[in-house]
């Protein structure tokens, strides 16, 4: 396989313990090895994280953006959903 | 021997200084055990606890009525879903939480095996089944296990709507007709001690706390989030004008919270034997309601199976 041939790997990082992993960027690599050692090399100069996790880009599904309207806005209307949807008199606490 | 540390001893040292544990780092089995028990028994608490609201759902009194507990019954769904999939990072699949919640083996919130009888019942369970919730939940989102604590944060912010949707029905009947005000204040009588039982047993009863406490897991004993709870709900109900049905209940100056009565706990231990008034109706109706679903999940397969079948007989005429 030559090096142009390389897959794309999609690189999360956790921070550290306790926060989610988060998408930082993406690298090539041959396999899943090379992926981490690459993002380790790339993403981690600085102390940016203490767990990798790479994803094969071909591997992710996303939502198609003409799908955004349909997906997302039916729940713009839906105020109640939210707390502040309910009055509450100020004297109640713990509310 | 010596300088030899234990991996427990390492593992306490590490939670000690309110370090979080993460699915692949490594953990006691017992920890493993006791938050594969405790995070599926919520799971399964948000997932039963859709049947006593879902009651309601057809006979809610307005359209706007209505609409709130749907989204709010859709909520606890999500909930289920967000813990089930935390418990999954522990390494138990789903389908085995699952048999096991059918089984009888695994156990779920006490409070949900109670009846919904009344339209009433719908503003008190929000107010109180979910403010006994959130006073946990909110102890939860700095549980050890970071998965839980993130699922938590999510939880909590969602319930603030749930609590305060109960409440207002509550108020809208106790500001109503004597009738109306007599319906919020019956059901409040048959809500309060089971509500005040979601917490578990007193201390002295709680084999599994202390150790749980000591892997902060928890971090406030059941007796002390049960103070909690009362100490914040009696002045909501004050508001109300609505009575706690206890009466040995009241201020203690000197101790700075309220005195209560003693819980019935010989009902709160039958109810979690399965002798409650809707143990054996909730199960059964989630036995149904996946054994009526199995067709769906068998569609869905079939469909995947023959997209991927053609993707790759596309694939091989290419």
């Amino acid at each position: 396989m030559s090096e142009s041939n390389w897959k794309l790997w999609e690189v999360f990082l956790r921070s550290k313990n306790g926060l989610s992993h988060k998408h930082v960027g993406s690298l090539h690599a041959a396999d899943a090895e090379m992926a981490i050692k690459n993002a380790r090399d790339v993403y981690t100069r600085r102390s940016e994280g203490i767990s990798i996790w790479v994803v094969p880009s071909e591997e992710i599904t996303a939502s198609s953006p003409d799908e955004k309207d349909p997906l997302f806005t039916p729940s713009d209307d839906k105020v109640y959903r939210h707390p502040t949807f309910y009055d509450i008199p100020d004297d109640v606490e713990h509310m | 021997m010596g300088t030899n540390v234990s991996l427990e001893d390492k593992f306490q040292a590490y939670v000690d200084a309110e370090n979080r544990v993460e699915p692949k780092d490594w953990m006691p089995e017992k920890y493993r055990k006791t938050l594969i028990r405790q995070i599926s028994q919520h799971a399964h608490s948000e997932i039963i606890g859709m049947q006593p609201e879902a009651n309601w759902i057809t006979r809610a009194p307005s359209l706007r009525a209505k609409l709130i507990l749907l989204a709010k019954v859709q909520d606890e769904a999500g909930h289920g879903l967000y813990l089930y999939s935390a418990a999954e990072t522990l390494g138990e699949p789903r389908e085995k939480m699952i048999a096991d919640l059918q089984s009888g083996k695994a156990k779920y919130s006490s409070i949900f095996n109670y009846p919904t009888p009344s339209w009433a019942d719908m503003g008190t369970i929000g107010w109180l089944v979910d403010g006994a919730a959130i006073q946990n939940q909110v102890m939860l989102t700095r549980t050890s296990y970071g998965p839980y604590a993130r699922a938590m944060v999510k939880i909590c912010k969602e319930e603030s709507f749930h609590q305060r949707q109960g409440y207002e029905v509550v108020m809208k009947l106790a500001q109503g007709t004597p009738e109306q005000k007599a319906m919020a204040q019956e059901s409040l009588n048959r809500w309060w001690w089971p509500s005040l039982m979601m917490f578990g047993p007193s201390d002295d009863n709680s084999p599994n706390s202390e150790q749980s406490m000591k892997w902060k897991i928890k971090r406030k004993s059941n007796d002390t989030l049960r103070q909690e709870f009362v100490d914040k709900t009696v002045p909501q109900a004050e508001y109300l004008g609505l009575t706690i049905p206890d009466a040995d209940l009241k201020w203690n100056e000197e101790r700075g919270h309220y005195d209560f009565g003693e819980i019935n706990w010989a009902e709160f231990y039958e109810v979690i034997k399965g002798n409650g008034p809707c143990n054996k109706e909730r199960i059964a109706h989630h036995v149904k309601a996946h054994e009526e679903g199995a067709w769906v999940r068998e569609a869905a397969n079939a469909y995947a199976k023959k997209q991927a079948d053609r993707a790759s007989n596309d694939a091989s005429a290419a």
